[in-house]
């Protein structure tokens, strides 16, 4: 870790405690940081507010920031440690077609495993395993068609994904024709996300597998460093490559596939993020994961800030806002890439 | 010690190496040569445990090497690979602090030192040029022996980058780490710095070792010959073997 990490953590950390807090006080009814903060102590005693505040923000707000936390969270911090497998900061959970499996397993579970949802405890799970289930599916996929003789191809693994994102979402659109207009929510909501459908219950949700991954993840931060080094040279210094790849793979399909089970799917997260840290902090995962995972959140939140103010009463899909952010960084890395072989 | 017995490594139907038997003794500086696809570095992986062999054993200090961890495997030998593809920023010590968690910051600092890259240390690997690049690499392997006494060092083409001068720096530093009861071997195509610096040369020619012996007996005009299909001139200097092409059949007679 550089000297300068701890800070840089630290005053990402910060930015996300006032983050929350401007976050919980925007809405259609506009709540100043002084309220927010009464509203947040008066739940644990320590402050008092109107009980209409204290709704607003604790069953209203609160679930959907919690969930822009954690999504965020999951995003940026899987799409650093994908980066890490592939060894290519091109790479992102919705290029390499991870978010498209977790979208697909998703909307077949909806469309297609009806009399299931609907059972009180069970529904709930079905979609976030579907969506997982697929995660998994399209990034071992990837992954098997990458892998020539025991060594992965970053380039590869890109292209393959590209094919799989665009076969999955070929395959959302049939199910979502086949489907009744009743059973399912729209194809805006499977391409681009939304927050929108924050409930505690969804936080519930999203939040086993999602805490579960990135509290794994760093685990691997030594071995994802190794590995930087090509495959053959993780191995010479003691790494068990093809294990670190399948846990990896696997940690970061269930938190990709809590986030787009919640939330659907939200693009260049991943990609921007592991970008914007790699600039600030160096390469190395041990400083890398956790500046991706608070500065996911982070970018999640504000993005939703922004997407549920600028047109409301409406909104708009959080995915549009990310892809008008993080397309040009990516076209910047590609033009950068040239000099710098990015595409190595 | 490294051994190998009857090892074999085959793609497809081809066969890369066939059934060399081979021992690097600690202590000795062992030098690998032959012409491009001899098997020089489909060897150096075998013995490192790189490859998979299609026949045959190699053991590393009586242990078959495939029967041990990765884990194991580090701590009984390091290896330069011929190229880095490494692309992230990591710096120059950074990289040579990847070799294990035993890799201090000063330790890495004297390794750099050995290697004459120290003002190097904070500069990012991937603006570095292919010479400086090696030699960072070959800190970094050097970083990995620390912590191992006896393990074994395995160089592949470690002069390929390299002026003369840090050619010499590195062959040193194989011949100190063979002081330190080390085997080491290195795959070398300058066949001059094979006979000037190593204990023994194992000559191959088409996936079997052609000779394998005192540098001046397998590096003999006709066991050259016979390897690389055209003529050396290999005269005596004070400091060993100089070993050059004939060009007297090219000339116009």
């Amino acid at each position: 870790m550089r000297p300068h990490a701890p800070r840089i953590l630290g005053l990402l950390a910060i930015a996300l405690v006032l983050g929350v807090v401007i976050s919980l006080g925007r809405g259609a009814v506009a709540l100043s940081p002084v309220d927010v903060l009464r509203s947040l102590g008066a739940k644990v005693g320590l402050a008092e507010a109107s009980p209409q505040d204290i709704a607003i923000i604790w069953s209203v707000r609160m679930p959907r920031v919690v969930l822009a936390l954690l999504v965020g969270s999951a995003l940026g911090a899987s799409g650093a440690a994908l980066q890490g497998v592939v060894r290519n900061s091109l790479a992102d959970p919705t290029l390499l077609g991870v978010s498209g499996g977790a979208a697909l397993g998703a909307v077949a579970a909806i469309v297609l495993g009806a009399p299931v949802l609907a059972h009180p405890t069970a529904g709930i799970w079905i979609v976030p395993a579907a969506a997982f289930t697929g995660a998994l599916a399209t990034t071992r996929l990837a992954l098997s068609l990458a892998r020539v003789e025991g060594a992965t191809s970053g380039v590869t693994m890109l292209l393959a994904g590209i094919g799989i994102a665009a076969l999955c979402s070929a395959g959302i659109g049939v199910l979502l024709y086949l489907a009744d207009d009743a059973a399912i929510r729209s194809v805006t909501f499977w391409s681009l996300g939304s927050l929108g459908g924050a409930t505690w219950a969804v936080v519930g949700v999203a939040a086993l597998p999602i805490v579960l991954g990135l509290g794994v993840l760093p685990r691997y931060a030594r071995s994802l460093d190794q590995l930087a080094l090509g495959e053959m040279e993780a191995r010479h210094v003691g790494v068990d490559v093809e294990r670190v790849i399948s846990r990896v793979v696997l940690v970061s399909a269930l938190a990709v596939g809590a986030a787009v089970a919640t939330c659907g799917v939200i693009g260049f997260v991943g990609l921007v993020v592991p970008y914007l840290g790699r600039s600030l902090l160096g390469p190395s995962h041990r400083a890398l994961l956790p500046a991706c995972a608070l500065g996911g959140a982070l970018l999640l939140l504000l993005g939703d800030v922004l997407a549920r103010t600028v047109v409301a009463p409406t909104e708009l899909p959080i995915g549009v806002l990310t892809a008008l952010a993080g397309a040009p960084i990516l076209l910047a890395m590609v033009r950068k890439g040239r000099a710098q072989a990015v595409l190595a | 010690m490294i051994v190998a017995r009857g090892v074999t490594v085959r793609v497809g139907p081809t066969t890369l190496v066939g059934g060399i038997d081979l021992d690097l003794y600690a202590g000795e500086v062992t030098a690998i040569v032959g012409p491009n696809g001899a098997g020089k570095s489909t060897l150096l992986g075998a013995l490192a445990g790189d490859r998979k062999l299609s026949a045959g054993t190699v053991t590393v200090r009586g242990l078959p090497v495939h029967l041990m961890s990765f884990a194991e495997r580090a701590r009984a030998r390091a290896v330069l690979p011929q190229r880095s593809e490494l692309s992230l920023a990591f710096t120059a010590r950074e990289v040579v602090q990847l070799a294990g968690e035993h890799v201090t910051r000063e330790l890495a600092d004297a390794y750099l030192d050995t290697v004459e890259m120290q003002a190097f240390a904070d500069r990012e690997y991937p603006s570095l040029s292919g010479g400086e690049r090696q030699r960072i690499q070959l800190a970094r392997v050097l970083a990995q022996l620390a912590g191992s006494p006896g393990a074994a060092l395995l160089l592949d083409e470690p002069t390929a980058a390299l002026d003369p001068k840090h050619q010499r720096i590195v062959l040193a530093i194989a011949r100190r780490a063979a002081a330190e009861d080390r085997a080491v071997a290195v795959v070398l195509h300058d066949l001059t710095l094979a006979a000037r610096w190593a204990d023994r040369v194992v000559l191959m020619s088409q996936g079997t070792v052609l000779a394998d012996g005192e540098p001046t007996l397998a590096l003999a005009p006709d066991l050259l010959a016979r390897a690389y299909h055209t003529s050396f001139e290999v005269l005596r200097g004070v400091g060993g073997l100089v070993i050059a092409h004939d060009r007297a059949h090219e000339r116009p007679s």
